[in-house]
């Protein structure tokens, strides 16, 4: 008579962990347990005792490309260097930079980041937070940076450690976000200018305000009081990038329009503006400053603020539906490899399609190409092409599109002899620009001004540019 | 000049030099080291040594210096909480400057120092400056009372700073607002008990009015905080959901999705039938759309988020199939998220768009992605019918390309789709037949050979292929054994004749040759099927399979409503409630959607789902897991089976029955009564369910007498109590007391399953505890527990586990593991159940003990309401073994000298005064380690009170 075992081990092994953690010893628990120990260690408070309730950022850590830590920021208690490597080893396992997820949970934290001009911002959260809040906040750390120093680089931040740390200061109390627009911060903490540092060095005086800023006063956080110019000036740039997906027989798989209305106001006083629109239809799907009155939106598709000081994106906005979206440049393209070969052609022209009798230029093409190209020889009718055959990525630099003589780049591909011919085409990436055209049609009827006597100086400009343009071949 | 100076290092100790120029005499001096102090910090070097140094610096007009210092102060203040004493003047004096900037600068690191003792220093500063005329300083001092909150609760509501803090939500300043909302929102958070936002029409009105008026971060708190709120009726929740929908056009993200989660949450109390529904959904479509044109890390975020709403509400993005396209720069994990949505939204109406870009992914480079989407071809497949034969082409595409990994994914959901319909696709089979050698992954070997087996009367060399499988047998995973072994059955029952050979060598390699049980046990299975009856083998082998439902990868209706309630927070990113991640019991509070309840009005019409309960459209899912019956049939279940569940669940007690009732009965003289999947009758089912409870509680029944008894005959038992709801551990509710009976402690348990599938593989075990309570056997469930089944058990415990001191400190932390997924709560434990039957005391050694311990480590408490005399107070107590050691009556009061001991050696000494005519008595404790007394309170109250 046969006996078959029956029963499978269920015996559960205990080892005690650091800080009280339970274990559950991998091997003999299903699968599903082990996913808990390995993502879902119960939480970073079993059995830690007491928990103190740090909602919100805890602390920051600045990572540069080569994986150096070298800024740190702490707003409750010091979080050891350490925790950073739960980072990097989601960075090595992502073998692109641009493919860390943001969300990565550790045993005791988790780490919320953002990748913005070759640094990593990296957040340490010990509870439950809404993530979006955390990168939404990091993005304006790396905006302000940006707007102190000119640019948001490792450099400039190192050369300004001070200031780093009072803005950091100054935008995060106890985890909580306070000033973070750029009018207040900006007469809390002076930006720095090469004059400034140079009277700072002789006078002694210092790049700290040492008056509160006066817009916190006020119900309009955004703006600061006792604006002064002597020429009032308000320019608006309407900047529109179509992102698009085109199929090989070049039918539009998917396009739509971002746009933006980004603002210069310099104006004295406390100006209250309308901005009103010849086709306001066109904005069904809209994000606003902070500043704009949305009743006034809603009710008369007007935009009616009191402008913060300086510079700031007045709206965002999202056209959609396919037939407005109208497509500026057309491709021609013949990419092929040969069977058993080791060379293939390559052909693409480009013209213009839709542009509303504007000149389509800063044209440039740019094609990731499959790994088994080692080269290629081509030649542009205009313009200049190169090939880097370590990143095997073709930039085609074409400047402007003449009608008469459309642009093309031919010649051969080299291909890795013996390797199997490439079972994909590439996508081509192009960008262009058309100067004084919103593609989606929008344009701005008029400005007024209000609650100031002076006449200000006025202006619009209007841009289109390609955004995530992509055909595919 | 720049900053980077600061970081150069200087030959001799930089500590030493740094300490010298912050002493030094000139201003500047001492601000440039102050400056360089602070750039080490930023590289993370300790220079907390300076402490006091660049304290010195604090009393300064500069206000740069006095900001660095201040720098320096907010980052070591919470390491050296000794040294920010000496600090605490200059604070109360800042808070008195004339300048805001500096009041509002002392009483932001004031708060962070966390020193109980001086605490009470910063009260008066504080209250000064919540009522501050400057609003800088107002909603600076609205963050310093969550600080202190946060150290001292107690004194924050004692010295009334809540209420400051309530009406600071009024304020006319939008800062202020947003940081008070902050605040409250972090202390109720943290003491989920404290009503402090207590939400009723008047409070949410005056929330709705600061949305209006202050910054983006303090609209999301006050959004989250709205969340929370259930409105009476849909009147309420469509007024509140007006004025909610102006912050979808925020340019902020996280504002925009908080307000999203408030309106999926309030939608729910809307009915379909109103316009303002149809408003509603429209307006949600635009805003959800914008996020994904936002960076990449937000897009993610917001990705899956949409992944819950397009579940819950597939309506409202039926639409926008094209913005999930995915672009080929992309990150990956964009990607991902975005091909999962692309196939939710799969529709017969745009299924032709769909599959072409599907067909485009499957060239591209990324090979996580291109499996991903060839999988996703193959669900399109079963998801849209009238699609099916364009995917199954698609695939036979890819097939072609001969791209190994495309192939071997291709071949696994074609295998799917034969799943679902069945018999009309097979003409493909000779395709597959052509890629079998190039197959290395065991699920698509696994695939294949199930397609061979299935289809083996249809394939001439069937049993020439599964023999090429064969010769390899030892080094295939687990996976393509069960699989081989099904299949070749298969093949002998449906060709008896030239297979006999081939199904004897399978059978001797799987019960013979191999060390996995589960393969040993189905080889004696079939072997015995096989050698007994082989009608019947042909029945139970060859039955005929549930159809695969269309949906695959759902979350279960009860949690998606819990995440919707989570929508924007790491939860909603995880698909996983806060519970399974954030320690339970404090500050997860348990979510759930509001009911419907319409106002007199409206009229509902009654066909529309109840409150709660899934709606009707919604597919139903059925869990996916492994049990023995459906492996033995070959279900292969991947995807969800579908069919009523109560019927997989009598099949799988069937397979238990089949195990546990011996292998004899399939071998007895009733063949006819294993005919196929429906030859449980229900009463047999129940037979083995009802067999390992009672064999589960069968030890602790000898014992337990804790029906009324109890106190006689051991100590007091306490009624089981829920310690782990269903909601928090997808199905299994655990209730439980501890019990002690002549000298061993029991913790008794009662398991119920709700969930609908079986649960087995239950393991206990316990975190370190105060007392090393640890369980002194495993957790022995002998049958699995079917859906709605509970079962007893009685887990004997002893105390020789490793200890560490928890707070409270009799609190202990479970670990409960089955074959779902483990399951983490905790519990306190009454103190008596340590006390040891020797805990009698000497008489002399009592007074000589109770002299010697000293006073302050006496502890008094009032047992109020007790209608005992001395005696029955002495004898109810003696069961508990607290033992009466002497009585005095001392001026008509009756005085009892007791003594116990606990398990771990610590002796308790007690002193009870009871006055005749008096319920209330006074217990007096003393033991040489106080924090135990209040839990012998704890323990005294329970005993005598029950």
């Amino acid at each position: 008579m046969l006996t078959a075992p029956l029963s499978r081990p269920s015996g559960l092994s205990c080892r005690q962990g650091r800080k009280g953690e339970v274990h559950l010893q991998p091997g003999l628990l299903g699968s599903q347990a082990q996913e808990v120990q390995t993502r879902w260690r119960p939480s970073p408070c079993f059995g830690a005792g007491k928990r103190s309730p740090t909602k919100m950022i805890h602390s920051l850590f600045l990572i540069n490309c080569s994986g150096d830590i070298f800024l740190e920021k702490h707003w409750k208690s010091v979080v050891s260097q350490s925790v950073c490597d739960y980072f990097f080893e989601a960075q090595e396992k992502a073998a692109d930079v641009e493919n860390v997820p943001p969300v990565i949970s550790t045993p005791h934290h988790y780490l919320i980041s953002i990748h913005r001009d070759r640094l990593f911002f990296v957040s340490v959260i010990q509870t439950e937070v809404p993530p979006l809040f955390v990168i939404e906040f990091l993005h304006r750390v790396a905006d302000t940076f940006q707007d102190y120093f000119g640019e948001c680089s490792e450099a400039a931040i190192k050369d300004n450690v001070v200031i780093v740390y009072e803005l950091l200061e100054e935008m995060l109390d106890n985890g909580f976000p306070l000033a973070t627009e750029s009018n207040i911060l900006k007469e809390l903490i002076k930006p720095p200018t090469i004059l400034r540092s140079v009277v700072n060095s002789i006078t002694g005086s210092s790049n700290v305000g040492d008056t509160l800023p006066t817009g916190q006063l006020s119900n309009i956080p955004w703006r600061r009081a006792g604006v002064k110019y002597t020429n009032n000036e308000a320019y608006f740039d309407v900047v529109e990038e179509i992102d698009a997906i085109i199929d090989k027989s070049g039918s539009t798989v998917f396009a739509e329009i971002q746009g933006v209305i980004d603002a210069c106001i310099k104006l004295s006083g406390m100006p209250d503006l309308s901005l009103s629109f010849m086709n306001p239809r066109l904005l069904d799907d809209v994000s606003f400053h902070p500043c704009i009155r949305f009743k006034r939106w809603e009710s008369e598709r007007v935009l009616s603020f009191i402008p913060p000081d300086g510079n700031f994106r007045l709206i965002s906005y999202r056209v959609s539906s396919q037939n407005l979206v109208a497509i500026p440049v057309y491709v021609k393209h013949s990419i092929s490899f040969k069977e058993n070969s080791s060379c293939g052609r390559f052909d693409i022209t480009i013209g213009p399609k839709q542009n509303m009798g504007k000149t389509i230029e800063g044209i440039t093409v740019t094609v990731h190409m499959p790994k088994v190209v080692l080269n290629m020889n081509l030649t542009p009718t205009q313009g200049s092409y190169t090939f880097d055959p370590v990143t095997k990525v073709l930039t085609w630099d074409v400047g402007k599109i003449t009608p008469q003589k459309l642009p093309s780049l031919k010649g051969l591909v080299n291909l890795q002899s013996g390797a199997p011919k490439p079972e994909e085409n590439p996508s081509l990436n192009i960008q262009f620009k058309i100067q004084q055209l919103a593609i989606s049609g929008l344009k701005v009827n008029r400005l007024d001004m209000y609650g100031e006597k002076y006449k200000p100086f006025k202006g619009v400009k209007y841009v289109t540019k390609a955004g995530k343009f992509q055909v595919r071949t | 000049m720049t900053d980077s100076k600061y970081f150069t290092t200087t030959k001799k100790g930089e500590i030493f030099e740094l300490k010298a120029e912050l002493n030094s005499d000139k201003k500047e001096k001492k601000k440039e080291a102050v400056k360089k102090v602070i750039a080490s910090m930023t590289v993370g070097k300790d220079v907390s040594a300076l402490f006091p140094d660049v304290v010195n610096c604090m009393q300064t007009d500069n206000l740069e210096l006095k900001k660095l210092v201040y720098l320096y102060l907010m980052n070591y203040a919470k390491s050296q909480p000794d040294m920010a004493i000496m600090a605490v003047n200059t604070f109360v004096k800042d808070c008195e400057d004339p300048n805001p900037l500096i009041r509002a600068l002392a009483v932001r690191t004031m708060g962070c120092i966390r020193v109980d003792k001086i605490t009470e220093y910063l009260c008066e500063p504080l209250r000064k400056c919540l009522k501050d005329e400057d609003p800088y300083v107002r909603k600076t001092a609205a963050v310093c009372v969550a600080k202190l909150h946060d150290i001292n609760a107690q004194l924050v509501e004692d010295q009334g700073f809540l209420d400051t803090l309530k009406d600071l939500i009024s304020d006319s300043n939008p800062m202020v607002v947003a940081n008070a909302v902050a605040a409250l929102s972090e202390i109720a958070e943290s003491h989920p008990s404290s009503n402090l936002l207590d939400l009723n029409p008047q409070s949410i009105n005056k929330l709705l009015t600061a949305l209006n008026e202050c910054t983006e971060w303090g609209q999301i708190f006050i959004l989250d905080c709205l969340a929370n709120y259930t409105p009476k009726d849909d009147r309420e929740a469509q007024s509140i959901c007006e004025r909610v929908t102006p912050r979808l056009s925020h340019a902020n993200s996280a504002v925009v999705l908080s307000a999203v989660k408030v309106l999926m949450k309030f939608m729910e109390m809307l009915s379909k039938d109103l316009d303002y529904y149809g408003t509603l959904l429209k307006k949600l479509a635009p805003p959800l759309v914008t996020l994904l044109s936002a960076e990449p890390e937000l897009q993610y975020v917001a990705l899956r988020n949409i992944n819950l709403i397009v579940q819950k509400r597939p309506e409202i993005l039926k639409h926008e199939m094209k913005v999930f396209f995915v672009k080929y720069n992309d990150p990956i994990y964009v990607k991902l998220e975005k091909l999962d949505i692309m196939i939710r939204l799969a529709s017969q109406a745009n299924i032709a768009q769909v599959l072409a870009e599907l067909k485009e992914y499957a060239t591209e480079v990324d090979v996580d992605f291109v499996r991903k989407a060839v999988r996703a071809i193959g669900r399109c497949a079963i998801k849209v019918e009238q699609s099916a034969e364009r995917c199954v082409s698609t695939l036979l595409d890819l097939i072609q390309t001969k791209v190994n990994y495309v192939v071997q994914e291709a071949i696994v959901v074609i295998k799917d789709i034969f799943r679902k319909y069945p018999n009309k696709y097979e003409s493909v089979i000779a395709t597959l037949c052509e890629n079998l050698d190039s197959l290395d992954e065991p699920e698509a070997r696994a695939a294949m050979i199930w397609i061979v087996g299935e289809y083996a009367e249809r394939i001439d060399n069937a049993d020439e292929l599964l023999e090429s499988f064969l010769e390899g047998f030892h080094d295939e995973s687990t996976q393509v054994q069960l699989q081989l072994l099904t299949a070749i059955v298969k093949l002998f029952l449906k060709k008896p004749t030239e297979t006999q050979e081939l199904v004897q060598q399978v059978l001797s390699l799987a019960t013979q040759d191999s060390d996995n049980p589960d393969l040993r046990d189905r080889g004696y299975i079939y072997w015995r099927l096989l050698s007994t009856d082989p009608v019947a083998a042909k029945e139970v082998v060859l039955a005929e399979k549930p159809l695969i439902s269309e949906e695959t990868d759902l979350i279960e209706p009860t949690l998606l409503d819990e995440l919707i309630c989570y929508i924007g927070t790491l939860a909603s990113v995880y698909h996983k409630p806060p519970s399974a991640f954030v320690e339970g019991g404090r500050g997860v509070v348990h979510k759930s959607l509001p009911p419907r309840t319409a106002s007199s009005e409206s009229t509902e019409s009654p066909e529309t789902a109840p409150a709660g309960a899934p709606s009707s459209e919604q597919p139903d899912v059925i869990p996916t897991q492994g049990d023995l019956l459906g492996d033995l049939l070959n279900l292969d279940l991947g995807p969800p089976v579908s069919g009523p569940p109560l019927a997989t669940s009598s099949v799988q007690m069937g397979a238990v029955d089949l195990l546990g009732g011996g292998l004899d009965s399939l071998m007895g003289d009733e063949p006819e009564g294993i005919g196929g999947p429906n030859f449980v009758a229900p009463p047999a089912a129940a037979v083995p369910a009802n067999l390992g409870a009672s064999m589960g509680s069968g030890l602790s029944d000898l014992f337990d007498l804790t029906s009324g008894v109890g106190t006689l005959s051991g100590s007091y038992v306490a009624p089981k109590a829920v310690w782990l709801p269903a909601m928090k551990a997808k199905g299994l509710e655990i209730s439980g007391t501890f019990t002690r009976q002549v000298g061993s402690i029991s913790m008794d348990l009662q398991l119920t399953n709700k969930a609908l599938q079986v649960m087995t593989d239950f393991a206990i075990q316990f975190n370190r505890n105060s007392f090393g309570l640890a369980p002194a056997a495993p957790l022995q469930v002998h049958a699995p527990l079917s859906p709605n089944q509970t079962v007893e058990i009685s887990l004997p415990l002893n105390t020789v586990g490793s200890v560490m001191k928890m707070e409270p400190l009799n609190n202990l932390q479970v670990a409960v593991k089955n074959n779902i997924d483990v399951f983490y709560f905790s519990t306190l434990y009454p103190l008596h159940i340590l006390f040891v039957e020797d805990g009698k005391m000497d008489r002399q050694m009592f007074l000589a003990t109770w002299k010697d311990i000293p006073n302050e480590n006496e502890a008094q408490f009032q047992i109020r309401d007790c209608p005992l005399n001395a005696e029955a107070v002495s004898s109810r107590l003696q069961s508990s073994n607290i033992f009466t050691v002497a009585k005095r009556n001392v001026e008509g009061q009756d005085m009892l000298y007791q003594s116990l001991k606990l398990t771990n050696g610590i002796w308790v000494l007690a002193e009870l005064r009871i006055q005749p005519g008096n319920p209330s008595f006074t217990l007096s404790l003393k033991c040489r380690a106080p924090e135990v007394s209040q839990h012998v309170y704890q323990a005294y109250e329970t005993i005598l009170k029950n």
